[in-house]
């Protein structure tokens, strides 16, 4: 007889080592899968994990790349992990990051061609500040009226992605696009180009700003006194209380954090990577970045190695459907059961296993 | 033993000589939006990719990468295919564009082929059907068609290639039932069965018997199918599993001799960059089968129009045509430029709706 006994106190061996534990079990049953496809499982993982990073061909382009697509990740995971951390959950960081992308390059736009050296922080400022402002509204009517913030943001995200078509296709269309749908491609105009700043690294100022938010959510959460009240409010919401935290404080500084962070990383995709406003430049990575906080346990330094995790298998994933013809869906897959794995070893955290019979209570 | 060896390993020397002599010259990449499954685009682009590589018979390698989102993601999928020692890439969706142009520029060796853009460069060709073609001839089945006067679209982004089948389906429509009304259902995507269903439906319980759909999966033959009473059209691939009913006839874009000419410019070392469009008198938009569920005389008239198409003598878009708001577009006998068509963004006279904006 198996059974599940619950820890007194959560395992910090088991929190470090589950995440490790997770990744093995997924390159073992992942190589299964990718057995039973007919592709070699060994040469699979190595070109998921290994190829991107040392590979001598190509690891010169994709090891940049693997900041590129981490450090959004990044950015928006750190902004929702602190909310999480006291039990608000913004779902719809997707929307707060579009609506930063768009306020951002609005406000560049309405300058063209411009080639001042200003604009760019105040597209980064107006990128924030709408990213902001629409966390804003499920923080508000939470505060206000006690509706969940969990569905509105999560149905803001809709709304952002309908304005977000309608200023591709309208507002913010490149007036010399030919009608096509999409802004201006401001890869194409230096003043506002998120380029990088060393050539070759992907480090972009995006980039730059997650690991800056790392150091800054860590000094917050581990050495002052808000991110205790954060804390408090998420493990303990009566002790919070009693000890003087106001609540609707808490909910609009934690939405209000995600919605700056989402928003800014959303304006420095737009003016690097992706270049232009289109109906579809947001890859997801609000919703990816869900995973990413998860998968960091809420810890900064976690969140960081979890996101270039995240973006090692995007990457990597991307090359084994590349190099060896491995199916789109198999590599999603995979990516799955990396979060399976992880929730799933996750109970050893908080239960040990015991064997033998159970004795009567 | 020691013979046994030597003959081994001359056995082995043999095969690597001959592994050696029957290496690829040549490594063709593309790029997909969907997965091959999709049934539509993706499919016949994957088709084409197959029957390039079987004409070539092991001197072309192929490679490709599916469910590419049109976000920075493409950028990198191109980069990684041309590191990864692609020759020529084909880009199959139009919101590749900028990408492929960014990536052309740091690979000036390597030859790029983006589908339904328009902008090129040295190493950048660009290829694209006259689908528009094939809707007049769906236009003219679907406007004798309908019982209902009503007709459904679910177009997908607004761009000109899509206003383009719109207003060609619609113009002869029009022409042989003046009762004719469009309903249009814009997606924002090419390939969604989800959100492709739901639309198929939704212009079903609005009355609509006949369903265009300028997306690239199934769904909305499927959901026309559940329904019964509507037809619809094959889109980018003969969807023939769904004849006679719903599907009575089909858009086939066929890329394959397209494909084999420019893989074989590379490999004769002719390759150029330019722009093709090409149609019906081509092959490159093919008309699928009629079924029988369309009347005979509709079918015959449908069949004369392709032909008039395919020898140049009727252009789908031939004046009097009015714009959506009345104003003179083409006048009587006037042909539209392929300028005029490459830009196009206003709908024609009679459409009801608005073009997103």
């Amino acid at each position: 007889m198996i059974s599940l006994e619950k820890r007194p106190q959560p395992s910090r061996l088991w929190t470090a080592i589950t995440p490790i534990f997770a990744v093995v079990l997924t390159m073992v049953v992942g190589g299964l899968m990718f057995a039973l496809l007919g592709v070699d499982p060994i040469e699979a993982v190595r070109t998921i994990f290994w190829d991107p990073l040392f590979h001598p061909q190509f690891a010169g382009f994709s090891r940049p790349q693997l900041l590129v697509k981490a450090g959004p990740l990044i950015l928006i995971a750190i902004g929702l992990s602190i909310g999480f951390r006291a039990g608000i959950w913004n779902i719809g960081a997707e929307g707060q990051y579009i609506m930063g992308a768009i306020c951002g390059a609005a406000a560049g736009l309405a300058f063209y061609p411009s080639e001042s050296i200003l604009i760019f922080p105040l597209m980064i400022l107006c990128g924030a500040l709408g990213g902001f402002l629409w966390a804003m509204i499920p923080a508000v009517l939470k505060t206000r009226f006690g509706t969940n913030e969990i569905l509105v943001s999560l149905m803001l995200v809709y709304v952002a992605q309908n304005i977000l078509i309608s200023v591709s296709t309208g507002l913010l269309r490149n007036p010399e696009g030919m009608g096509f749908p999409g802004s201006r491609n401001f890869k194409q105009w230096d003043a506002t180009h998120n380029a990088e700043i060393i050539a070759g690294t992907g480090m972009h100022w995006g980039v730059v700003t997650a690991f800056i938010a790392v150091i800054a959510a860590y000094v917050l959460m581990a050495r002052h006194i808000q991110g205790f009240n954060i804390r408090l409010s998420g493990e303990a919401p009566r002790a919070a209380r009693f000890a003087g935290v106001n609540p609707a404080r808490i909910i609009l500084l934690c939405l209000g954090i995600s919605g700056v962070l989402a928003g800014m990383a959303g304006l420095f995709e737009v003016t690097g990577p992706a270049g232009q406003i289109t109906g579809n430049f947001n890859a997801g990575y609000g919703f990816t970045a869900i995973i990413v906080a998860f998968l960091g346990r809420l810890n900064p330094f976690g969140i960081l190695l979890a996101g270039l995790l995240m973006a090692l298998t995007y990457i990597g994933g991307e090359l084994a459907q590349l190099m060896l013809s491995l199916p789109g869906a198999s590599i999603q897959l995979f990516q799955g059961m990396l979060l399976f794995f992880l929730l799933a070893t996750d109970v050893f955290t908080n239960y040990r296993i015991r064997f033998g019979k159970r004795e009567a209570a | 033993m020691l013979r046994r060896t030597l003959l081994a390993s001359a056995a082995v020397a043999f095969g690597l000589g001959g592994a050696a002599f029957a290496e690829e010259e040549l490594t063709a990449g593309f790029i997909y939006i969907g997965p091959p499954g999709d049934g539509g685009w993706t499919y016949e682009h994957d088709q084409a990719r197959q029957k390039m590589e079987a004409h070539f018979d092991g001197r072309v390698k192929t490679v490709y990468q599916e469910n590419v989102p049109e976000s920075a993601d493409a950028e990198r999928a191109i980069t990684q295919m041309a590191l990864t020692g692609a020759d020529i890439i084909f880009t199959t969706s139009f919101g590749y564009m900028d990408p492929t142009l960014a990536v052309a520029e740091k690979f000036p060796n390597v030859k790029f082929e983006h589908a339904t853009g328009y902008k090129r460069a040295d190493n950048v060709t660009t290829y694209s059907a006259r689908f528009y073609e094939g809707r007049a001839i769906q236009g003219h089945i679907a406007g004798k068609m309908t019982k209902t006067n009503k007709i459904g679209y679910i177009a997908s982004i607004p761009i000109p290639e899509v206003i383009r089948g719109i207003n060609s389906a619609y113009l002869h429509a029009k022409k042989v039932n003046p009762d004719v009304e469009f309903s249009i259902i814009w997606l924002y995507t090419w390939f969604d069965p989800a959100k492709e269903a739901d639309a198929a439906r939704a212009l079903i319980e609005n009355g609509a018997d006949v369903v265009l759909q300028h997306t690239d999966s199934t769904a909305p033959q499927a959901a026309a199918q559940e329904a019964g009473g509507v037809i619809t059209f094959g889109q980018a691939s003969d969807m023939g599993e769904y004849a006679p009913m719903p599907r009575v006839s089909s858009i086939i874009d066929n890329w394959a001799p397209y494909y084999i000419e420019r893989v074989q410019a590379v490999l004769d070392g002719t390759w150029e960059s330019k722009d093709t469009w090409d149609g019906i008198s081509t092959g490159m938009v093919g008309i699928g089968e009629i079924t029988d569920a369309v009347p005979a005389d509709v079918k015959a008239e449908a069949l004369a129009m392709k032909d008039a198409i395919a020898a140049g003598e009727y252009h789908p878009f031939t004046g009097p045509i009015n714009k959506q708001d009345g104003s003179v577009w083409l006048a009587e006998g006037e042909v539209a430029s392929d300028g005029d068509l490459a830009g196009l963004n206003f709908y024609v006279e009679g459409i009801t709706a608005e073009v997103p904006n």
